[in-house]
Order: C-alpha cells, then structure tokens, then sequence
C-alpha cells in the first residue's frame, strides 16, 4: 500500500535512457542503409520491415513511455497494429487468389508474369493485351 | 503506509490545482484518461496510414518491376538525413515532456524550439526532393512522362502504369506525412507559447505529453515510410 506521489509516477525514463534510445536508433539507421546495398534477394524486403519494426517498438517503448504506462495504453496501441495485421493478411489473400487483379483503367498494360487470364471480371476490349 | 495530508487531498478530489476538472476523482485519473483518449487516436492514425501501406503493398506486388526502378529516382542520402533528422526531433521531445515532468520551464521551451526546428529541416529537405520530382514529372499516371530507365513497355512503346502509380503513392502517402508534420509544428508552436507563459508544471503537463506522443507517432510512421520507399530493391 505504497501511495506514490503524482510526479514519482510519471518521471521515468530520464536522460541518459533517451540519449541511449536514440544512439540505438541511429545506429539501426546505419544498419538498415547498409543492409540495402547488399542483395539478400527477397530477404531485404524482410530486413528491411524487421529494422523499421525493432526501432518503432524503442521509439514506442522508450519515447512514448508504453514501458512504465499502464498497460490499457500499450493494449489500444497493439489493436491499432493487430487490425493493420488482419487487413494486411486478408487483401494479401485475395490477391493471391486472383489471377487478374488489374482495374479497367489500367487497360493494355502488361500483365503479371505467370498470371493466367481465367478471371472472372468482365475484361474490357483489350488490344495489347497479352492473355493466355 | 507513509500517505501524506497532501495525497490524502489528492484522492478526495479536493485538488488546489486549477486545471483540476469536477469530474475527475483526482489529477492522477485526469491524465489517465486524457493519455487513453490521445492512445485511441494514434490508434486510428495507424490504420489511416495502414490503408496507404496496404495499397502500396499491393500494388508492389502487382508492378514489381516497375516499383523497382521507379525507387531508384529517390534520393536515398536525403531520405536518410530526413530519417536521422526526424529521430533527433523525437529525443528533443521526449527531453522537452521530461523537463515539463520535472517543471523546468526554460529547459522545455528550448527543446520544444529545437524539435520545430528539426522539423523544420524535414520539411525543407521534403521540399528539395518534391521539386527535383516535380521537375523530372515522376508524377501520378496521369502526368507522369516515361524515363529513359523504365524498361517495362508494351508493344508500341508506352511506359506500363505501375512507374505513375509508385509515384502516386510515393506523393499521397509522403504527402499526409508531410501534412502530419505541419500540424505538429503547429501544435509544437502552441505548446511552446503556453510553457513561455507559465501554463504548465510538473503536476500539470498533459498537453505537453499528448503533443509528444503525436510527434512520436509522426516519427514512427516516417520509420517504416524510409525503408519500404528509399530502400526496397
């Protein structure tokens, strides 16, 4: 039963933790720069959004103090990033089970490598368009 | 058990404080709950910008090729400086929100000063990098003018959609960000001339703390807008 006082509450983190937060930032900068010179071939894409996330996750723990907040903050934060998730796996889904993704608009462009023309979608008159 | 006359006051809601609202137990809840409202917008702010990820995302895989020779006309030096540029007006912030934790009012003007001038410098680099785009035309389809790189043609020599479209969404989303920053200098301003006049102390700071974790949150976007723009191969 330990009453703390308002300012004992909210002062965490301090100086020398930012200063640390943000030499990590910098130097996952340099590293993220670095690693896109380098061909990993597909893997780039992956190290790429794994740097991006590990730096989001200091910035969000450490500069905006989910690490010492009540938990209801990081929660509404972690719904926020599961919904993009759901979002982000079901279009990915989709896309995947389409062979023509391609609006009408977008008419006698090239068409996806490998993508057979079997889609359902009523195909405008297209002239160059390439169908197998 | 060491409770003090003081936090005994606190808890009854019988607070001297003056931005101590009737309908709050105590500041201790107000906070709280002014820092749940704020989570709940950025919390909304990620699935604005998650829309634009998730288009981009897509139309990456739909246009491979073409994405990745459109990412080769951005300035990656600039993204770069515009990314530690953006990190050092994060650390200014939480310096500032730590000065007004502790009431330090000279110490938090100045870097609330220091973080507009950071952004600042992010916008003014934007401006050289939307003008060398403007110049090219590595613009939305519609006005965009084939490149002399771009190898993705169909048969009479027309340039496919998918070097446009990188750059509508290169503009729309580098744009809301854009937009973003603005609306922070602003709100970084308004904070910076309440502190001058005295507003704040270290048992009221919460605008202070909100603007922050706004300003953060810009920041974290940019985070993941730097790597899936300047540096995907």
């Amino acid at each position: 039963m330990s009453t703390q006082t308002h300012s004992d509450k909210h002062e965490h983190g301090g100086p020398a933790v930012y200063t640390k937060t943000l030499l990590a930032l910098l130097f996952l900068t340099i590293v993220t720069v670095g690693a896109s010179y380098v061909d990993f071939g597909s893997g780039n894409v992956v190290i790429a959004l794994f740097i991006a996330t590990i730096k989001a996750s200091l910035v969000a723990l450490f500069f905006m103090h989910l690490r010492w907040d009540k938990p209801v903050n990081a929660v509404i934060a972690l719904a926020g990033f599961l919904f993009l998730g759901i979002f982000l796996m079901f279009d990915f889904i989709d896309f995947g089970a389409r062979d023509n993704l391609r609006p009408v608009n977008f008419n006698g462009m090239p068409v996806i490598q490998g993508a057979s023309g079997a889609s359902g979608a009523p195909a405008p008159a297209a002239g160059t368009e390439k169908k197998e | 058990m060491s409770t003090s006359t003081a936090d005994l006051q606190h808890g009854q809601g019988h607070s001297d404080d003056p931005h101590h609202q009737h309908h709050f137990a105590d500041m201790e809840q107000q906070f709280d709950t002014s820092k749940i409202g704020m989570w709940l917008f950025l919390a909304t702010e990620v699935l604005l910008f998650g829309g634009l990820f998730v288009g981009f995302g897509l139309m990456q895989a739909r246009y491979p090729q073409e994405f990745i020779e459109a990412h080769e006309h951005l300035q990656r030096p600039l993204g770069a400086l515009n990314t530690v540029v953006l990190l050092i007006s994060s650390f200014t912030m939480v310096m500032g929100v730590n000065a007004a934790q502790r009431g330090d009012k000279k110490k938090l003007v100045m870097f609330l000063t220091l973080t507009i001038i950071c952004a600042c410098i992010f916008l003014g680099v934007k401006y050289f990098e939307y003008s060398h785009k403007f110049e090219e035309h590595l613009l939305p389809p519609r006005w965009y003018h084939a490149q002399a790189t771009d190898t993705v043609r169909d048969a009479q020599g027309n340039v496919s959609h998918g070097y446009g479209t990188f750059f509508a969404f290169y503009f729309m989303m580098t744009g809301l960000h854009g937009i973003h920053i603005l609306v922070g200098i602003f709100l970084l301003a308004w904070i910076a001339v309440r502190a001058n006049r005295g507003e704040f102390s270290h048992a009221y700071y919460t605008p202070v703390d909100l603007v922050g974790l706004y300003w953060h949150l810009v920041d974290l976007i940019w985070i993941y807008l730097f790597p899936l723009y300047y540096l995907i191969k």
